[in-house]
């Protein structure tokens, strides 16, 4: 089972199928991180490991209403972005546990995967980098003009650094197609936003150069759908950037190291009690007849299925074979 | 079957730690999520959240046990529906054993022999600027390749900076020559990631200073991916502008980066001395599948040279040239400093030292082959740079003749560099901070042991 990308347009209503798989996919990407953060505690999982759990509707929403040409790219917490371009849950645990059967042959880790054929592009360890990058990306869509738009994430710490100003700027000018995601989880690492970031809210940060922007509901998978559609085929229209700061909320620590002693456990039950984007959206399928118990545990069933799997192909897969330390530095010509 | 609950890692370095508190009782309901119990690293105190759902069947290490080891059973948890009879039957969780990484021995990287030599009949030439070679290459590069673009600051409009590319916009127009605003690192990370999505942009930086910064995204962005990706990700992008010294600008304008740029595997870094060098060189970059630098000179921009007509014409990345043979001295210098070398080379012919010259054209991959040779013949090696000598290109051919022609040395390696301080903007003091003919002539003397 893998997420797709699917044919919304503006005014489309999601079918029933539809908010099924919308479901389906911000299970998998919770259950995945649960059993990588389970990996990482067995030690399988080294280094840097930064979980989406809490954040699921912001991804799933977007790609809700991606269009087929549609490039995506983020920064290092990026596990559930490469699980809702359709990469390989296998392959993704296997390059977190840094086996030869990972997306990146174990070379990139947890912050480096790609993949051409989903035009999901990394994976960005330096926060930011990303943001040019996917500018980059957006002018190579109106280059070739083959109708995409970039879906470039960035986080509340990210919208500090300079970079982005100099990308909103250039993507104005260029009325380059780009949809510029704001995933305002409220804590730059242990920094809260409003420590860090001077100004009303982040939405307005493209303000200077025209950008339109606006606030959306980040818990609320429908809410991020609306906004997709919409800002998505603003830009895919060729009126420009857009910028949507989505609020959001990340239950676990920055990495896995992070104690996270900068908010209270009060702040955090309450989310995830009264604002879980998962149970809300389970319970509104429920109420509405769509999702009925047994189906639910279906899904349940499916979901974890995948996500043993990938767990045992990536503890099963051999460690990269050491000649792969010396290949991929250049292409040979 | 019921399952063990193991001591978590929860951070890098973790090996062991204290079970502080547990927060579900035997017998408790536990959902995915939950948190279970709060564990005492050395940094800090952590929660443990559970993975499975079920119920607390058996809690193995009590509350306030230090020492306790990453991986030991803390705890069973029924699921499914199991009671305590189940505990008994639980067995030990496999742990997966990673073996221990192979040791490895690094060597330096074996000398580049499958690089094809250049063309030694390179065909017709005609007299050019090497501001013009330069200028033809990207053109003729751009009506091959529909992809190939070139963006940077007044490259357009104002027919660029040093007038590089004068002309194109004509030809091509703004869609494939770009005018950008003054934001290196914007639009070198924007052209990057237009290469990562198949185009092939040429980046100019009005000088290479400026180009700092922007290192992030040459380096991190541009050079590391292919590899970060395990090889499913290039990024076909030139970098490209002059480098070093002009004259008369001081501290902050005036810096030679080869070193810089060189040090960084995934990247390729050439910098071309005359018309045929900048024409063929910059071809092979535009071509070249992977990042190139290509470190140009201002002061060369407006000196004339025969440059081959041939719009097939390309020099190979990694191959050197031999610009004068000899066999009393080997002379390796790349840039405005092959002159330089040339210029020396006439001096010390008439002292009776005959000096082979080798303009590098290629800083990395670095043609060692040749200049071993040029050693195993003349047996003494001058090395010129207009960088600091710590740690510089002069540095690591040092290390390379070390490694791979100690034997044939009779005198010890002398490097030629510019002097290690900041640029001075005084016109003496400029001119002692820099190589001079003479200070090559010195040191060629001094390893041939003539003076």
């Amino acid at each position: 089972m893998v997420a797709a990308r699917r044919k919304a347009r503006p005014g489309n209503e999601p079918s029933r199928d539809d908010l099924i798989g919308y479901y389906r996919d911000m299970l998998l990407i919770r259950r995945f991180e649960e059993k990588a953060g389970q990996l990482y505690g067995m030690g399988l999982i080294n280094g840097f490991c930064h979980l989406y759990i809490g954040q699921e509707a912001v991804v799933v929403g977007m790609m809700a209403a991606a269009g087929p040409a549609d490039s995506v790219i983020t920064s290092y917490r990026d596990h559930g972005h490469m699980i809702a371009c359709g990469l390989d849950p296998k392959g993704v645990m296997a390059e977190l546990t840094g086996r030869s059967g990972g997306l990146s042959k174990g070379k990139g880790g947890s912050m480096h995967m790609f993949s051409n054929a989903n035009r999901f592009y990394g994976g960005h360890g330096i926060v930011a980098a990303q943001v040019p990058l996917g500018t980059g990306l957006g002018f190579a869509h109106k280059y070739k003009e083959d109708g995409g738009v970039c879906h470039c994430y960035l986080g509340d710490g990210a919208v500090n650094q300079g970079q982005v100003y100099e990308s909103f700027n250039m993507a104005a000018l260029w009325s380059l197609p780009v949809v510029y995601v704001i995933e305002n989880n409220k804590y730059a690492m242990g920094t809260a936003v409003e420590r860090a970031a001077a100004g009303p809210d982040l939405y307005h940060r493209g303000a200077a150069y025209g950008i339109k922007g606006e606030m959306v509901d980040g818990m609320d998978i429908l809410a991020v759908r609306d906004a997709a559609l919409r800002s998505l085929d603003y830009a895919r229209s060729g009126k420009g950037p857009y910028i949507l700061e989505v609020q959001t909320y990340r239950y676990r620590g920055h990495s896995m190291s992070d104690p996270a002693k900068y908010r209270t456990k009060e702040e955090v039950s309450k989310m995830r009690e009264q604002h879980d984007p998962i149970d809300t959206f389970r319970a509104r399928l429920e109420k509405d007849g769509i999702l009925d118990e047994a189906k639910l545990k279906d899904i349940d069933r499916e979901v974890k299925a995948v996500v043993v799997e990938a767990a045992e192909f990536a503890q099963a897969c051999p460690e990269p074979d050491p000649s792969e330390l010396w290949t991929d530095v250049l292409i040979s010509v | 079957m019921p399952v063990q609950i193991l001591m978590p890692a929860l951070s890098p370095t973790m090996t062991e730690g204290k079970l502080a508190r547990w927060l579900k009782d035997e017998g408790a309901a536990v959902k995915s999520g939950d948190i279970i119990a709060e564990i005492e690293t050395d940094k800090a105190t952590m929660e443990f959240e559970a993975v499975d759902e079920g119920v607390m069947g058996k809690i193995l290490v009590p509350a306030g046990t230090e020492g306790v080891a990453v991986n030991a059973p803390i705890a069973v948890l029924l699921v499914d529906g199991e009671d305590a009879s189940a505990i008994t039957a639980a067995a030990p969780v496999p742990v997966a054993v990673i073996a221990a990484p192979a040791p490895v021995t690094v060597a330096a990287q074996p000398i580049a022999a499958s690089i094809p030599d250049a063309p030694t009949d390179v065909g017709p030439t005609k007299r050019q600027t090497v501001r013009e070679a330069l200028r033809d290459a990207m053109a003729e590069e751009m009506r091959r390749d529909p992809t190939v673009f070139l963006l940077g600051e007044e490259v357009a409009q104002y027919q660029g900076a040093y007038k590089v590319s004068q002309g194109l916009l004509d030809e091509f127009g703004s869609k494939r020559v770009i005018d950008t605003p003054i934001t290196e690192m914007g639009f070198a990370g924007l052209a990057a990631g237009a290469g990562f999505a198949g185009l092939r942009p040429i980046v100019e930086f009005m000088t290479m200073n400026f180009s700092m910064q922007a290192i992030d995204h040459v380096i991190n962005s541009a050079s590391k991916t292919l590899y970060m990706s395990g090889g499913q990700q290039s990024c076909p992008i030139v970098f490209r502008g002059p480098n070093g010294p002009a004259s008369r600008v001081g501290a902050q304008h005036s810096q030679c980066y080869a070193s810089w740029y060189a040090h960084c595997p995934g990247l390729k870094v050439v910098s071309p001395w005359s018309g045929e060098d900048a024409k063929g060189l910059m071809k092979a970059a535009i071509r070249d599948p992977n990042p190139v630098v290509i470190l140009e000179n201002e002061l060369l921009y407006g000196q004339t040279f025969d440059v081959p007509e041939s719009t097939d014409f390309v020099i190979p990345i990694g191959k050197a040239k031999i610009e004068r043979a000899g066999s009393g001295v080997t002379i390796v210098a790349f840039s405005r400093m092959v002159q330089v070398a040339l210029d020396a080379a006439k001096e010390l012919s008439a002292q009776g030292v005959e000096a082979e010259v080798i303009n590098l054209r290629s800083i990395r991959p670095l043609d060692v082959e040749t200049i071993v040779r040029s050693v195993q013949k003349t047996n003494r090696i001058v090395s010129i740079e207009e960088g600091w000598p710590f740690a510089g290109i002069g540095a690591e051919i040092a290390a390379q003749i070390m490694e791979n022609a100690f034997d044939w040395l009779d005198a010890p390696v002398v490097r030629v560099c510019g002097a290690d301080v900041p640029m001075p903007y005084a016109a003496n003091l400029e001119k002692l901070a820099l190589p001079q003919v003479d200070d090559v002539v010195q040191a060629a003397l001094r390893v041939s042991y003539k003076k």
